[in-house]
């Protein structure tokens, strides 16, 4: 097994190979940034976070690694429903990075070593391995690509720009030819970073501070969120100053001089997009964010920007508190190759090369959490692989993970795609509260959590469901003392007998004040909450379970690999293209695909019924033979 | 999702055999087809279909949600998987004109039907196994043809007032998605929307939708059908046409009151509009006589027409008679049919169309059906962009669903409101308003999902 590249994807990756038990080789261009972040120095927020809870569950690192690293933590979206409250923690970098790599380098059956891969080996369809710049062949019988934003990478600061890979690090060429000559085809995009400032420089009495909480469960389901002295973040916010030096010296940024090619993410844009594209705000804000517990480097965020150098200290300094800025890196803006994602399967393997799997940023996504769920997932699905074992595959009603992958392999990836909770259709099943009743018989099964850790989540959710039974059973009375109290606390008083379950129920109803009523129960706090969730939203829950009973149904048709869709007549032509270009495991999946229309399907469901019957089965042989000539 | 594919419901449509009259027929399969129609069918001897035995005729009534009758009908039972499709049939004959019969379609998809989609009895005939492998392509050509067909005429009435209107509710709630949705995904640049503005707009859409639903039933033109008339010299093929007409788009309805000796009146569907179609056909045979009062009578005939078709025979070139009903139908919502186009053309389009400049010019031939197709688009699209009043919504089929989906919409704003007023957090707010959001979606073929990404980022500065 090898794992080309060492970031946030092939970290997962390796570890998840390593632990089911396969030698796996991991191959970083620089040893001393493995699982580094070169853009926020923040973990989770909304879909983010939930995202990072399901790597947990099912037995991933990403969690522990953040809840021992992390400088400042807390819940975003409180006033918010359950399903999109998120946790979001800001991290010390280096730490990170230091604990991350220590875990790989102890872990058995795992190497990490320094070195560039030039090129893929591949004989007939199937991967046979790597060769790297310094002429080493090494045989391999699953090669998971996971090298983010390095390939051809070119960086952009105003009107200059220079070969590099994120934080100064080289560049790549060779794996970007290779995978060319194998057919691969590839995509442009483009995605930038603000400067860093030395903390020294700055006026914090001119910011508004954001504490962290002291909350005691962080990430990782599988330990508590050890207690820091947490460090604030701070906000300000540009200024008409501001906006007039950007406006002045548009030209020279490299997004709008056409120096760049690449597609932006629209989520993510520079502060130049925003002046233009916004010309009625004439502010925006600023979060400064610390790098790290040993260092003075803080993240500007809000500020990315491919103006020249020059002109970023201006306008950094025209920002309040950011007066007498000291920068210490520039903004920039980063081109790279990126891979199609449609050609791969939803297993992340690719579908031309048996054995070669892709995961995280050059799949055309964004951000460490995306990065290191793919990585995960292709490791777990090339374990299996190799064990000869069904593959792993998380549907949109399961996991975020499941609809990271499928969009990514359904839909046109046309801007680096970051998950959002807008984009999970039964967000209310999908909570970070539940990652781990969802997903950890999975991670047990699969051999990445331990029994222990499995027993913990059974214990946890028992304790849930006997905790809801037993509020069910507790009746109150319409007496006098328990109308008192509930009028007391903004609640209609009682006409006849209520159980604990129905009072809780009512929107201005909380544990807390259940327990004003006499509700004696031990649980913990975190369990209260989801008791709540469960009881509270039990409607709009089982409205979209039943929605989700549809949804299974069209995912279970499945669509045989070998089909060619060309030759079904009645698809219309854009339907045959996409089909052909996606090549959907299943109707449900083809159903998303955009231009494959209802009456698409209708005759997809005609034509897999007329192979079913024996129509077709002339055809099926003649294209397997057509296949492996 | 708009569009969503479904199998395993119970779907619903007008079904009415070809060239009969005074029956039309409401056909529903699937699961629930039995107990759904049960809830709607009263039966003198209060029988319930329920326990009625397979292939066993039913008498009674269907009643709306308030017990009133919509009509008087005998329903067909037909159990699985004894039936076309291998599902539970239930066929409700009825036999009152097309406005009982869009009553008792709605009445069943009120009740949890969906309307089928087109050849969707036949898919699901072959799916269950019960036709034979031959017969798929013809399942395939059904659904293809159909549903392009269906596809491009309800774009066109998709240009309709009342599709814009949808159109612009669903840019509403598709806005209010964006600002929710923005709030939850990017709390740190966009704030909370405040429950009020939220209420502002379901309460604006759903005044909307009230309103629409309350108007839809009161369009002349689907109580009455498009009142048309075929005019033109004896002998250019008339009655060619209406029988073509007739035989290639089986009237829904035939019991239009009105007929009478010496005009036929035929009801035909195209495109989902009801067309009363009336000819002079009826007094041919004393041709030498009519000769002078061939004009006379289409003048008499398009007083008070909605749309005129105007025939002329295009393989001889332009008489007289030709020229002056030309010019009596300048002026008015038609389309000229040059007929005859298997024979020859005598006159060239040009000067057709300096006679009749702001009429559309088809060329058919009724005797081999060439150009119909096109020549029925251009009906419709008379219809659709041209100067008829379309008092509400006068589809038929489309019409159905527009009206679903918007009941839909309305129960979906509805449950929105009360999650709202209940003091529930914005995302589950956003089910419903996403819902309200898909049913209308179903109109105008539009999926909600992407869109509401787009209208985030277009919306709302979200940015590191």
């Amino acid at each position: 097994m090898i794992v080309i590249g060492a970031g946030h994807a092939g970290c997962e990756a390796a570890l998840a190979t390593a632990r089911m038990g396969f030698r796996t080789a991991v191959f970083t261009i620089a040893l001393d940034n493995v699982a580094l972040m070169p853009c926020n120095p923040s973990i989770g927020g909304p879909g983010k976070a939930h995202l990072v809870r399901e790597i947990d569950a099912l037995g991933g690192e990403m969690g522990r690694n953040t809840d021992y690293a992390y400088m400042h933590i807390r819940v975003l979206n409180t006033r918010k429903g359950p399903a999109v409250q998120a946790l979001r923690a800001q991290t010390d970098r280096k730490l990170y990075s230091w604990r991350m790599r220590q875990v790989l380098e102890r872990e058995p059956n795992l190497y990490l070593r320094e070195g560039c891969v030039e090129s893929i080996l591949v004989r007939g369809d199937r991967v046979e391995g790597v060769v790297l710049e310094t002429g080493e062949k090494i045989k391999a019988r699953a090669v998971i690509v996971a090298t983010g934003t390095y390939m051809r990478s070119l960086i952009h600061v105003g009107e200059v720009n220079y070969e590099a890979g994120p934080q100064s690090q080289r560049t790549t060429y060779g794996l970007s030819r290779s995978l060319e000559e194998l057919g691969f085809k590839l995509a442009r995009f483009k995605t930038g970073t603000p400067p860093r400032a030395n903390s020294r420089s700055l006026d914090y009495s001119r910011m508004t501070p954001l504490e962290g909480e002291p909350l005691t469960q962080g990430f990782s389901f599988r330990g508590k969120l050890p207690p820091k002295k947490q460090v604030p973040c701070w906000l300000t916010y540009t200024t008409k100053e501001t906006h007039a030096i950007m406006s002045a010296n548009l030209h020279r940024t490299a997004l709008y001089s056409g120096a760049i090619v690449g597609i932006g993410p629209r989520y993510c844009p520079s502060l130049e997009s925003k002046i233009v594209e916004f010309p009625d705000r004439d502010s925006h804000q600023v979060y400064v964010e610390p790098e790290g517990w040993d260092t003075q480097e803080v993240y500007l965020s809000g500020l990315s920007t491919s103006l020249p150098a020059d002109v970023q200290v201006e306008l950094v300094r025209s920002i309040p508190g950011l007066e007498n800025v000291e920068i210490m890196r520039m903004a920039y803006a980063i081109e790279y190759d990126c891979l199609e994602p449609h050609q791969l399967r939803n297993t992340l393997e690719s579908r031309s090369i048996s054995g070669l799997y892709f995961a995280g940023q050059i799949n055309g996504s964004s951000g460490y959490e995306e990065a290191a769920a793919q990585g995960l997932m292709a490791g777990i699905n090339c374990g299996l692989k190799l064990r000869e074992q069904a593959p792993f595959i998380l549907g949109r009603d399961q996991a975020y993970i499941g609809v990271l992958i499928d969009d990514l392999v359904t839909k046109t990836i046309a801007e680096p795609y970051r998950m959002m909770t807008s984009l999970a259709e039964y967000r209310l099943l999908l909570r970070q509260d539940n990652a781990d009743r969802r997903l950890a018989a999975y991670g047990r099964d699969l051999g990445l959590l331990s029994q222990e850790e499995y027993d913990n989540v059974q214990r946890r959710w028992d304790s849930v469901e006997k905790e809801i039974e037993a509020l069910r059973n507790w009746r109150l009375t319409p007496a006098e003392e328990v109308n008192r109290v509930l009028k007391e606390i903004g609640s209609a008083p009682l006409q006849h007998v209520v159980s604990g379950e129905e009072l809780l129920r009512r929107p201005e109803m909380s544990y807390g004040k259940l327990e004003a009523l006499g509700w004696v129960s031990s649980i913990d706090v975190d369990i209260k909450d989801v008791v709540e969730t469960e009881i509270k939203y039990a409607g709009y829950i089982r409205k979209q379970e039943r929605a989700v009973e549809r949804f299974r149904k069209l995912e279970a048709k499945r669509l045989p690999e070998w089909l060619n869709y060309e030759e079904i007549e009645g698809l219309s032509r854009e339907a045959q293209e996409k089909l052909m270009a996606v090549r959907p495991e299943s109707i449900g999946q083809a159903s998303r695909i955009a231009g494959v229309s209802p009456a698409d399907i209708s005759v997809l469901l005609i034509y897999l019924e007329q192979l079913r019957r024996g129509k077709g089965r002339r055809d099926s042989e003649k294209m397997k033979g057509g296949q492996s000539e | 999702m708009a569009g969503e594919f479904r199998s395993d419901d119970t779907i619903a449509a007008i079904s009415t055999p070809l060239g009969e009259g005074g029956i039309g027929i409401v056909r529903l399969s699937g699961a629930d087809a039995i107990s759904l129609v049960d809830k709607a069918f009263v039966s003198p001897k209060g029988q319930t279909l329920a326990f009625a035995r397979s292939w066993s005729l039913n008498y009674g009534w269907i009643v709306d949600k308030h017990g009133e009758k919509i009509d008087e009908v005998i329903v067909s039972v037909m159990r699985a998987p004894h039936s076309y499709t291998r599902e539970d049939i239930v066929e409700i004959n009825c036999h009152g004109g097309l406005i009982p019969l869009q009553g008792v379609l709605e009445r069943v998809l009120e009740l949890g039907a969906r309307l089928a989609e087109p050849g969707e009895f036949t898919k699901r005939a072959f799916l269950h196994g019960r036709l034979d492998l031959s017969q798929a392509e013809a399942v395939i050509d059904v659904i293809r043809a159909k549903t392009d067909r269906g596809h491009r005429l309800a774009m066109r009435q998709l240009e309709g007032g009342l599709s814009q209107a949808i159109k612009e509710m669903r840019s509403d709630l598709v806005g209010l998605l964006a600002a929710i949705e923005a709030g939850i995904d990017f709390p740190d640049e966009v704030g909370d929307m405040e429950p009020e503005a939220i209420r502002q707009v379901i309460d604006d859409v759903s005044r909307e939708i009230a309103k629409m639903l309350a108007t839809a039933d009161t369009g002349r033109l689907l109580r009455e059908g498009i009142d048309t008339a075929i005019v033109g010299k004896p002998n250019v093929g008339k009655s060619s046409l209406l029988n073509r007409l007739v035989r290639e788009n089986r009237a829904i309805v035939t019991d239009v009151p009105g007929t009478t000796r010496d005009v036929i009146e035929e009801v035909v569907n195209i495109g989902g509009f009801p067309f009363v179609v009336r000819d002079t056909a009826g007094i041919r045979r004393t041709e030498d006589v009519v000769e002078k009062i061939g004009v006379e009578r289409a003048i008499a005939l398009m007083e008070g027409a909605d749309l005129v078709l105007c025939v002329v025979d295009g393989s001889s070139p332009l008489e007289d008679d030709d020229i002056s009903l030309l010019q009596q139908v300048q002026g008015k919502t038609g389309v000229l049919v040059v007929n005859k186009k298997d024979i020859g053309s005598a006159e060239s389009d040009e000067r057709y169309r300096e006679l009749l400049p702001d009429v559309p010019i088809v060329r058919i031939s009724a005797e081999t059906g060439e150009g119909l197709e096109e020549l029925e688009e251009t009906i419709v699209s008379q219809v659709v962009e041209g100067g008829i009043d379309l008092t509400g919504d006068s589809l038929v089929v489309t019409r159905a669903r527009h009206k679903q989906a918007l009941k839909e919409a309305a129960a979906s704003l509805e449950a929105a409101r009360n999650t709202l007023e209940m003091g529930l957090p914005q995302d589950l707010v956003a089910v419903d308003i996403r819902g309200a959001a898909e049913s209308l979606g179903e109109v105008t073929g539009d999926t909600v999902r992407d869109e509401v990404i787009d209208r985030i980022f277009a919306d709302f500065c979200i940015g590191k």
